[in-house]
């Protein structure tokens, strides 16, 4: 992007500064030996065209809208239309969680985000054995149809696009919320929304995984091509990092991981002998935003700019197909318990760079989840955060505003160097599942977990409030409190809908759904066959855990 | 000195293992010998796995929420079976108002979001019964 002889002028400029820092350091050395990002890039004093100079800029960022999209996947970007804003919400009983996203929405949210209960995760209803305890925890419980229908009760499912957290059992909940608006007369082609879907994560990192990986896979390419016939509008997968990166992972791992992840996916629909251009457009991603400002926005920017590169290598046409979408959660795992209210800082400076990094809807986290759910006044709190960047700050007024920053362009190439040099190495171990079963993931992340813990307590790293700037004081925040008399409504639904449906044709839908699992078809017409006959989450789940096994992990910390 | 044994164990469905993993490694750095569950262990199999190993500490994780019905079912099942040798940790995402009620139930202490692992190393030290 610079002519040799400005180069050769900044070079010179440069080793007159370097005499002077080397002067100043004498007498006032520096704070710290080495300065270095969350993922342990050692970060230079100051960054100059010199460390950019082999950018074209046209190749290598682009327009927005343009390849390789560097600079964000649409042409306008935020003048045209701010990100979602999409609050992941859910717990108790289908009642209390579709109140709070009644809440949510009339308060401006613009996405709906479920989360699902523990139980639900697993494909078990709330009276499974392995269930106790767990009804309505950390997210909503939905043991049948009839939960879903109570659920998204008064929301316009043809206007509002709805993500539901779900991966094991993704299929069956999808099917679920298909058959729910249909119901309600509004047809699956109208439909938009998320199922997350990514099951590979899940050995990874999440850990709720039910079946081994190679049926997991089966039914996420089958979900892929019953979506792009029937459900055009809805994206079948939500590759995710964002789990990755709370399980410990760094952000370089988190962006290795997370699109060697996606690339498998695009690979295992491939080999099914689905069209890239079909699919394609149909995936969408998933991020954490932790603390390090620039480190995140370089992921996002070299997250888009990797994708298209892959896409394109592997065939891709259309445009659409190299567009990498994403989801942003700022990062629960940066949430302190030690003066909560300071939580709000953390999440104000990740949504931030969030909205630098592109994202394309953004969840906040409020500041009270290292206790428990949010209240509804920290949900709001988080909710107004995300409004005023879009309304207040005016960071949306041009797009990618850190592109050509030197150090901004500096980062996402390290970035994507060293996302590369992890492809070599799962490369080198047969792929990512191969990978998965010697435990490598694993044993990356507990690595990068442990060395942030260690900083921490060694006080190498400042967390405000838990190794320095302590106060001794009572925590006074309101905290949601899950009504315990949920779970017995719950459950007496949850019979009632046993009693009442037609027993003979729940009972041939699963031995249909049983046959043609152990065949080869398209899972998902008799999936969503068992569950418009209210064949409950765990007896559909559970025809399909006695055909397909189940996954144990190895144990590795 | 016998080394000290801790049981590390992840309780019930919740998939969210990283602190019990980066507490696991940090005993284990402490010179403690330790033993890690592994995901989605009853309670039953927690304290068969704590009878088998003969340890001197439990240590549960949890942050689904689901930690008043089963740490206090480990506790109990303890109880019954007369180990009251064993002194029972625990950490996760647990309000405040929770820790009273489960150091009733016989959670020696509960350990939340922040916590250094020096802390609950000394705090091992400092409790486990000889």
């Amino acid at each position: 992007m610079f002519k040799e002889e400005e180069l050769e002028k900044i070079r010179k400029q440069r080793e007159e500064w370097e005499k002077l820092v080397e002067d100043r350091i004498k007498s006032h050395p520096e704070r710290k030996e080495k300065f270095t990002t969350l993922s342990n890039i050692e970060v230079k004093r100051v960054y100059t065209p010199e460390d950019i100079s082999h950018i074209e800029y046209t190749r290598h960022l682009g327009f927005p809208g343009m390849e390789p999209f560097t600079r964000g996947i649409h042409t306008t970007m935020y003048r045209g239309k701010i990100w979602t804003m999409r609050q992941f919400a859910g717990f108790g009983t289908a009642e209390d969680s579709n109140k709070r996203y009644k809440y949510l929405l009339e308060h401006g949210e613009t996405g709906l985000s479920v989360a699902f209960d523990y139980p639900t995760l697993y494909g078990y209803d709330t009276d499974h054995p392995m269930a106790r305890g767990e009804f309505g925890k950390c997210g909503v419980a939905i043991s049948s149809l009839k939960d879903m229908e109570i659920l998204f009760d008064g929301i316009p499912l043809d206007k509002i696009t709805t993500s539901m957290t779900i991966n094991g059992p993704a299929a069956i909940l999808w099917a679920m919320y298909i058959a729910t608006a249909e119901k309600r007369g509004i047809p699956k082609e109208k439909i938009g929304g998320t199922i997350q879907n990514d099951i590979l994560k899940e050995y990874i990192a999440q850990k709720s995984f039910i079946f081994p990986p190679e049926p997991s896979m089966r039914l996420i390419v089958d979900t892929f091509e019953y979506g792009m016939k029937y459900v055009p509008k809805w994206n079948t997968i939500s590759i995710s990092g964002y789990h990755i990166r709370e399980a410990g992972s760094t952000a370089v791992q988190e962006l290795a991981f997370t699109l060697a992840d996606g690339l498998e996916y695009v690979k295992a629909a491939m080999e099914r002998g689905l069209q890239i251009d079909d699919f394609a457009p149909r995936l969408s991603f998933f991020f954490n935003s932790h603390n390090d400002f620039f480190e995140e926005i370089a992921k996002f920017r070299a997250a888009r700019r990797i994708w298209a590169r892959e896409l394109k290598k592997l065939g891709a046409k259309k445009p659409r197909s190299l567009w990498m979408r994403f989801h942003t959660q700022t990062a629960g795992c940066s949430l302190v318990a030690q003066q909560p209210e300071n939580n709000i800082v953390r999440v104000t400076i990740q949504a931030l760079a969030a909205v630098l990094g592109g994202t394309q809807s953004l969840h906040t986290n409020s500041m009270d989840e290292a206790y428990a759910l949010p209240s509804e006044k920290a949900v709001r709190i988080a909710l107004r955060t995300q409004q005023i960047i879009a309304e207040e700050s005016n960071v949306v007024n041009t797009i990618d505003p850190l592109g050509g920053s030197y150090y901004v362009e500096w980062l996402t190439d390290k970035m994507e160097e060293e996302a590369y040099a992890y492809f070599d190495k799962i490369d080198a171990l047969g792929g990512v599942i191969p990978a998965i079963k010697r435990g490598f993931f694993q044993k990356e992340i507990a690595k990068s977990a442990y060395r942030y813990q260690k900083e921490i307590d060694e006080q190498k790293r400042k967390v405000i409030g838990v190794n320095c700037y302590r106060a001794e004081e009572e925590v006074s925040i309101p905290l949601l409190k899950i009504d315990e008399e949920g779970e017995k409504r719950h459950l007496a639904r949850l019979r009632k809908v046993r009693e009442e449906r037609n027993q003979s044709k729940v009972e041939k839908a699963l031995e249909r759904l049983r046959k043609a699992a152990e065949g080869e078809e398209n899972l998902m017409p008799y999936i969503l066959e068992a569950v418009e006959a209210y064949a409950t989450l765990g007896e559909t789940c559970g025809v399909l855990r006695e055909v397909f096994g189940e996954y144990k992990e190895p144990i590795i910390y | 000195m016998k080394k000290i044994r801790v049981l590390v164990a992840k309780v019930g469905l919740d998939g969210h293992d990283r602190g019990a993993k980066v507490v696991a490694r940090a005993l284990r750095d402490a010179g403690m010998e330790v033993i890690y569950t592994g995901l989605h262990q009853t309670p039953e199999q927690i304290v068969e796995t704590a009878i088998q190993e003969d340890v001197n500490v439990i240590g549960l994780s949890l942050l689904s929420g689901a930690h008043m019905t089963l740490f206090t079912d480990v506790a109990e099942l303890l109880k019954e079976k007369g180990l009251d040798d064993i002194l029972l940790i625990g950490g996760g995402i647990i309000p405040e108002e929770d820790k009273e009620a489960l150091k009733q139930a016989g959670i020696a202490e509960i350990f939340g979001p922040g916590t250094s692992t020096d802390e609950i190393v000394e705090f091992i030290i400092q409790n486990v019964k000889k």
